[in-house]
């Protein structure tokens, strides 16, 4: 079990959101998408300049800027 | 007649790409109203059902994913359902992604909306193996839900019955309530009280809603309560106080996220009961992962974008052409038609050079149009959009856009002879306000097909030797012109922190006729109706600019007399012999008539060339004259920059007036350019000068009108023409001048 940032993460890794640090409209944006804590994610992809990063969350895609995945703390398995 | 039709006025909402333009054509068929909600540039369709003795009033609403106030969409549609009060709402879902879109209908039932649910796309879910419990979600939630299958219209009756149920019963059996958690549940509680006591804002929302709005901070809803009660409104904002910093102290956290927490809490815990089944892991790779897998490549993913952009302007400038040529040919016809039945004289050619010139201008880009919403659909409709934004994202952010920015670039000649006016339009798919206006504002400097010929008749006279790399280095200035100013922009006035990203990447689906005809047909129906009105006075306006005073009598018979001079010193069957011609007799000219026909031309040009320079905008020009000369412009490229506002393929055939060669055939150009160069000034220096002026001057007047329609106000159609104007001034002035200075390209 680690905690780490969401920009770290690479391409098929999985893990369950640990916290979003934000508030405001970000915040809301990326709560209302579904990645509230708890919530489990797997990496899709990222875009052709490695930003933004897609991945999959309750059954969707969500695709976020590497600098609003910044705000993101993820737990990991391994 | 039967009896009188009860009349009801319902909602439709969901989440973006749940099918719910697709429902609401296939209830409403062709009986459909496009307008705007009053105030903001968000589209407004409404349209007609009916159902039994019904006839149901329905309003698409935007498609949203929340409530919230941080965009307009979200706004209108809020304000909407609280202040019209609709008998109820069809929310439209996808069963394909039920957990995410539940978390709009929470809101809606929190809302005290009376909601209905159609369960839609029951057959792409199935096919993926997920089929859900209608029954069952209905029963836990205390909601009617329908499945339906829009594309093929299944289950629209049973929604219209259900919603005809809510109706009639006045809304949900009962009062929908989720728990967030001990700590807020308690806070709402007494807030609820103090809010049912202060009768605070309850012509308009439920007290425990307001409650949680102002628990999420929503600047709309603190702000009405701000002016209808303000020491109430700061009694409810000290408890929010109180209650956060417990939170924060407890559970390091904050209302607005606990809240959100709980909504998908509350969501996940029924669809945990058996709700849906399927047959695969959640977490299986889909069709669509695998597309994109390869779609958006490192490698492969901007080639294929590039071939699908190629792929996209082939289509649209290729297969125009086609119905732009009926267009063209019916506008001659009509010019033929008017001229033989009128006769010569003001009336005839306002009619011809005023009125249809400037329509036909202005409907001739509508085939064009048409076809380019048609290829944005299908890009649209597909999934592919978002992908292309995803990809590009990275660019366009630097410079204060957004992904969704590539498009309207792109349309707007990115590549080399698109048209501003649906680039203009095409910014619509961007929901992040800053980011829209500095693309809507940037996109006019794209090379456009009309500003072409110019650049086609400037590089092809002065800089012949190098015809391919100059128009590669006007495609690169313009984008760069464009980016930078963008920048410019986003630092300046249209200044904020970049909207948020966090876009869904819908699933690819095979797009249907039926609603590629209707997208394209809506927005094409919008741009004539836009573009026919103000056009029409506009190019009015410009023909009298062009046409008044005219020579006076003494400077027209200076010209009679030349003609009649001219056609003495030959014999009178020669005269008679043009006249024959003119008359519409097939008669071969004989050389000496073919002469004598030549001068008289000239002679006709020269009275142009007088007429024009007499004329308002000859003197606008001359008066011009003075500050433009910095940039090296004298009165005739004054004169055809001022006609290029109307639109820009006037530019070329007024300068042909100017230089008295009668008009010039924009696509025939090279006397015009000969013409130029041989004109003592007409350097390739001042030639780089008009090419620089010609990107980034004022758009023409359609654009304009566009922009105006885009950002919902007058000041930035202005802005745009102003600063541009300056900025194109600034920049030719400093290339001239500099290389006046240092004697660069012969100044
Ligand atoms: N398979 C399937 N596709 C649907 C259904 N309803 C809509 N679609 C498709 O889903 C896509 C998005 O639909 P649209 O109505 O434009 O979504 P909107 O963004 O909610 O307005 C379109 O390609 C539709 O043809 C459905 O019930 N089943």
């Amino acid at each position: 079990m680690g905690r780490i940032n969401m920009r770290q993460m690479k391409v098929n890794q999985k893990g369950r959101i640990a916290s979003v640090k934000v508030a405001g409209e970000l915040g809301r944006r990326i709560r209302d998408m579904g990645l509230t804590k708890g919530a489990e994610i797997r990496i899709q992809g990222r875009a052709p300049l490695y930003d933004p990063v897609a991945l999959r969350v309750r059954g969707f895609t969500l695709s976020l800027r590497n600098s609003e995945a910044d705000f993101i703390d993820v737990e990991i398995d391994d | 007649m039967g009896k009188q039709l009860e009349q009801r006025t319902i909602a439709l909402g969901g989440n973006p790409n749940a099918g719910k333009t697709t429902l609401f054509n296939a209830l409403t068929g062709s009986r459909q109203h496009v307008g705007n909600y009053p105030g903001v540039t968000v589209e407004r369709i409404e349209g007609f059902v009916r159902h039994q003795d019904t006839e149901f009033h329905i309003i698409d609403l935007p498609g949203t994913y929340s409530l919230t106030a941080y965009s307009e969409d979200e706004l209108v549609a809020r304000d909407f359902l609280t202040e019209m009060k609709p008998e109820a709402v069809i929310n439209i879902v996808d069963a394909a992604n039920l957990e995410r879109n539940l978390y709009l209908s929470v809101q809606l039932l929190e809302l005290g909306v009376p909601v209905c649910i159609a369960m839609n796309m029951v057959d792409s879910a199935k096919s993926m193996g997920i089929s859900i419990d209608t029954v069952k979600l209905s029963r836990l939630m205390q909601v009617p839900v329908v499945p339906t299958i829009a594309r093929s219209g299944e289950g629209k009756e049973q929604v219209l019955d259900e919603v005809m149920k809510l109706a009639s019963a006045g809304g949900n059996v009962n009062k929908f309530q989720i728990s967030y958690g001990d700590d807020l549940d308690q806070v709402l509680i007494e807030m609820e009280k103090v809010i049912a006591d202060g009768q605070f804002l309850d012509e308009l929302y439920p007290g425990r809603w307001i409650g949680i709005k102002y628990l999420e901070n929503d600047p709309d809803v603190v702000e009405k309560g701000e002016q209808q009660d303000p020491d109430l409104s700061k009694q409810l904002l000290a408890m929010v106080d109180k209650v956060s910093r417990h939170l924060e102290t407890t559970l390091g956290t904050f209302p607005e996220a606990l809240i959100a927490d709980y909504r998908y809490g509350y969501i996940g815990a029924i669809l945990k009961q058996g709700v849906i089944k399927r047959e695969y892991p959640a977490d299986r790779l889909l069709l669509t992962d695998r597309i994109d897998r390869v779609v958006t490549n490192r490698f492969f993913g901007p080639l294929l974008m590039l071939a699908i952009i190629y792929g996209l302007y082939q289509f649209v400038f290729t297969y125009s052409q086609v119905p732009i040529g009926w267009f063209a040919i019916f506008f001659e016809w009509l010019t033929d038609v008017v001229s033989s039945v009128l006769p010569d004289g003001l009336l005839k050619s306002m009619i011809v050079s005023g009125v249809i010139d400037g329509v036909g201008g202005v409907l001739g880009f509508v085939p064009l149009i048409m076809f380019m919403f048609f290829g944005i659909a299908i890009l649209e409709d597909s999934g592919y959009f978002a992908r292309v934004a995803y990809m590009l994202d990275r660019v366009f952010s630097i410079f204060g856009l957004h992904g969704n920015s590539v498009m309207p670039f792109i349309i707007s000649g990115g590549i080399a002879g698109g048209c501003a006016v649906p680039g203009v339009m095409a910014s619509r798919t961007l929901k992040s306000p800053r980011e829209k206006l500095a693309t809507m504002l940037t996109v006019p400097f794209m090379n456009c097909g009309a500003k072409l010929p110019i650049m086609a008749l400037l590089v092809g006279a002065f800089f012949a030797e190098h015809q391919a790399s100059m128009m590669m280095l006007i495609t690169l200035i313009a984008w760069g012109g464009a980016l930078l100013v963008a920048k410019f922009l986003r630092v300046t006035i249209i200044s904020g922190p970049p909207t948020p990203f966090v876009m869904e990447l819908p699933p690819y689906r095979l797009p249907t006729m039926r609603g590629l005809l209707i997208h394209t047909w809506e927005r094409t129906w919008q741009y004539i109706k836009k573009a026919g009105t103000v056009i029409l006075g506009i190019s009015i306006l410009l023909w009298a600019m062009m046409t008044f005073p005219g020579l006076s009598d003494s400077d027209k018979q200076v010209f009679i007399q030349q003609r009649q001079e001219l056609k003495q010193t030959v014999p009178l069957s020669v005269v008679q012999e043009i006249e024959r011609k003119a008359g519409g007799e097939p008669v071969t000219l004989s050389t000496e008539a073919l002469s004598l026909r030549k001068k008289l031309v000239l002679i006709d040009n020269k009275e142009g060339e007088a007429g024009l320079r007499g004329s308002v905008a000859g003197r606008i020009g001359i008066s011009l004259e003075s500050v433009s000369r910095f940039a090296g412009f004298d009165w005739r490229t004054n004169i055809a920059l001022v006609g290029g506002f109307a639109a820009k393929e006037v530019v070329v055939t007024t300068l042909g007036t100017a230089y008295s060669l009668g008009e010039v055939d924009p696509e025939a150009a090279v006397s015009l350019g000969d013409t130029l160069k041989r004109t003592p000034g007409w350097t390739p220096l001042l030639a780089l000068s008009l090419i620089l002026f010609t990107i980034f001057y004022a758009p023409c007047f359609v654009t304009i009108v566009a922009i105006v329609k885009e950002s919902g106000s007058w000041k930035w159609g202005v802005f745009s023409m102003v600063f541009n104007t300056v900025l194109a001034f600034g920049i030719a002035t400093l290339v001239y001048q500099i290389g006046s200075a240092v004697g660069f390209l012969g100044g």
